[in-house]
């Protein structure tokens, strides 16, 4: 899958209380209303101008705190094509997984602010069309490329009937 | 090669001997949702046309982040997740009964369990001995539904902890003191297990500070080996026969060992906005910080020895005029027991507000937010920018004693200087 987009940078320590504020705890059954705030206490005005298949580039431990998959959930809604960080914290990065939304390690330091990326998940290529240069990321565990492949978690049970390890 | 001790647990429930690295699918022994990921994790299984689920007995739905709600879509949620668990047969901690890490403790979570919980700060009941970790609303639903998970065997971190703690020094400001040596993401995707003759010294309450805050370093969960403290904990609660001796090898092997000296600790704050940012309270960045409320409960440090404890730092004195003081009890157990003690009365006495079990103010769902740039110092796990309801403010993280001797000093003070 080749996703094309522009790079909207984020720094360190992206919490999900930073994507999905704790005090719009009460739009979590109404995930559209939710999604216009995504991201609103890091960058406000993210959610009204972000376009479909844009990145979110993050820096170290993206998605950090609490286990509120709405994060990730919010963020594939604004039609984030996927999230790239040096290193996301283990629940969101398993959560994004498991509802759809590709996930890449990789050195963001050289991307800048709307930067055009062009992102190969199967290939584990980030060329970014601005700079000219072409970053590198490993693959995913089997597990998750086959969740992720299946459309998510939800998906991939009702295809297998179970968790499929291979 | 010995097993480490997540090792042992995972292999008990994959049905062979497992070592880090490796992922297995294993069997789950409890499940638990809260009202802020519950319903999420309803619909995903409703998305799979399910109508039974594994194990309702062992599943757990708590209403404790908004309790009792402050908004009708709450409200609703609430009733959702009720009809839901009516239908299944999954069972309910309703409003008051507390929050659910506190509430798993006292009634379910056993040495050698697999507890996943929608919720970052399950990973409490690893004091208890169990494999506890936090996930997503759907990998619970399907866990929930099926009764097992994938699994990550994760790599041990040991945290070998020795000497005895110093006056007004408690397992909170040695959690602290990890998280900042280990950054945010220092133990990502790793365990933690805490050892040594300090860890041994600790009280079932102590213990769960240091678990219940694993996440914070990035872990995936705070195991510690179960022995009498365990025991006896369990059989306080009435379970006495849920416990089991479960531990690491002699000659397990860990990624790497973390050696603390806890006779050098001293009273430790966490400053706005991450936890990783970490110095002591003597220190010229956080003593004196002007405080404009005070925060003590939540899964860290809501519970009866805590609370006891700011009594007696509070015992016929009063909180400073300019600074608010909110008690919540970690659970409705908690808070009984303070009451019978005269704790509460204490803490009302000292200019104390208390409300009912459940999470509070910590998650910034209501009662308790702060006002545009105010400073809360509060017991809590979490300092995030606008995790306590407003992004304009600012909040410290301590322990209940430093909370005590902040609430009477109105700013940041050091708990070694209260008599």
């Amino acid at each position: 899958m080749i996703i094309k987009g522009k790079a909207w940078k984020f720094g360190d320590q992206i919490s999900t209380d930073h994507i999905a504020p704790g005090r719009l705890f009460h739009l979590r059954s109404n995930l559209p209303e939710l999604a216009k705030h995504v991201l609103e206490d890091a960058r406000p005005e993210f959610a009204g101008q972000v376009k479909a298949g844009d990145f979110v580039v993050g820096g170290r431990n993206f998605g950090l705190g609490s286990s509120r998959e709405h994060a990730p959930i919010i963020i594939k809604m604004a039609g984030v094509g996927a999230v790239l960080a040096q290193s996301f914290a283990r629940i969101f990065f398993r959560n994004a997984i498991n509802v759809g939304l590709p996930v890449v390690i990789v050195d963001t330091d050289s991307i800048e602010e709307g930067d055009e990326l062009e992102v190969n998940l199967g290939a584990g290529k980030v060329i970014n069309r601005t700079k000219g240069k072409t970053l590198t990321f490993p693959p995913l565990p089997a597990v998750m490329t086959r969740i992720l492949d299946d459309g998510g978690l939800i998906a991939h049970v009702h295809k297998c009937g179970d968790i499929k390890l291979d | 090669m010995g097993k480490t001790m997540v090792e042992r647990i995972i292999g008990q429930h994959a049905g062979r001997e497992v070592s880090a690295g490796e992922i297995v699918v294993a069997q789950v022994d409890l499940c638990l949702a809260q009202d802020g990921t519950g319903p999420l994790a309803v619909r995903q299984m409703q998305k799979l046309g399910l109508t039974k689920v594994a194990n309702p007995e062992n599943v757990v739905f708590f209403l404790d982040h908004a309790s009792p709600s402050p908004r009708r879509e709450l409200s609703n949620d609430h009733r959702f997740l009720r009809e839901f668990a009516a239908r299944t047969g999954i069972r309910v901690s309703d409003l008051g009964e507390g929050i659910s890490h506190q509430v798993m403790s006292e009634r379910y979570t056993r040495p050698g369990a697999i507890l996943i919980g929608a919720d970052s700060h399950t990973c409490t009941g690893g004091a208890l001995g169990a494999f506890a970790t936090g996930m997503g609303s759907t990998d619970v639903a399907i866990g929930i539904a099926l009764g097992k998970t994938w699994l990550r065997v994760p790599e041990s971190v040991k945290v070998q902890v020795n000497g005895a703690l110093p006056r007004r020094v408690y397992a909170k400001d040695l959690m602290l003191h990890i998280i900042g040596l280990l950054g945010s993401d220092g133990a990502d995707y790793q365990s933690l297990e805490f050892c040594g003759d300090t860890i041994r010294a600790l009280g079932m309450s102590e213990r769960m500070v240091l678990s219940n805050m694993a996440v914070e370093a990035g872990a995936k969960c705070g195991l510690i080996a179960s022995d009498e403290v365990t025991r006896s904990f369990l059989a306080e609660q009435g379970r006495a026969k849920d416990f089991c001796s479960i531990g690491p090898d002699p000659d397990a092997s860990y990624e790497r060992t973390l050696e603390i000296d806890a006779t050098s600790l001293r009273p430790m704050v966490s400053l706005p906005h991450t936890v990783d940012n970490v110095k002591p309270v003597d220190h010229a960045d956080v003593v004196g910080t002007k405080i404009d409320q005070v925060f003590v409960g939540t899964c860290t440090n809501g519970r009866l020895e805590d609370l006891r404890l700011l009594a007696r730092m509070l015992r016929g004195k009063r909180k400073h005029p300019d600074t608010r003081l909110i008690v919540v009890p970690a659970s409705k157990k908690v808070f009984l027991a303070a009451l019978k003690e005269g704790v509460i009365e204490t803490l009302l006495e000292a200019g104390a507000l208390v409300n009912s079990p459940g999470c509070g103010p910590c998650v910034g769902v209501h009662c308790g937010v702060l006002a545009d740039g105010e400073c809360c110092l509060s017991t809590a796990n979490r300092n995030f920018k606008g995790r306590m309801g407003n992004p304009e403010a600012f909040i410290y993280l301590a322990s209940p004693a430093t909370a005590a001797a902040s609430a009477l000093k109105g700013e940041i003070a050091d708990p070694r200087e209260v008599t």
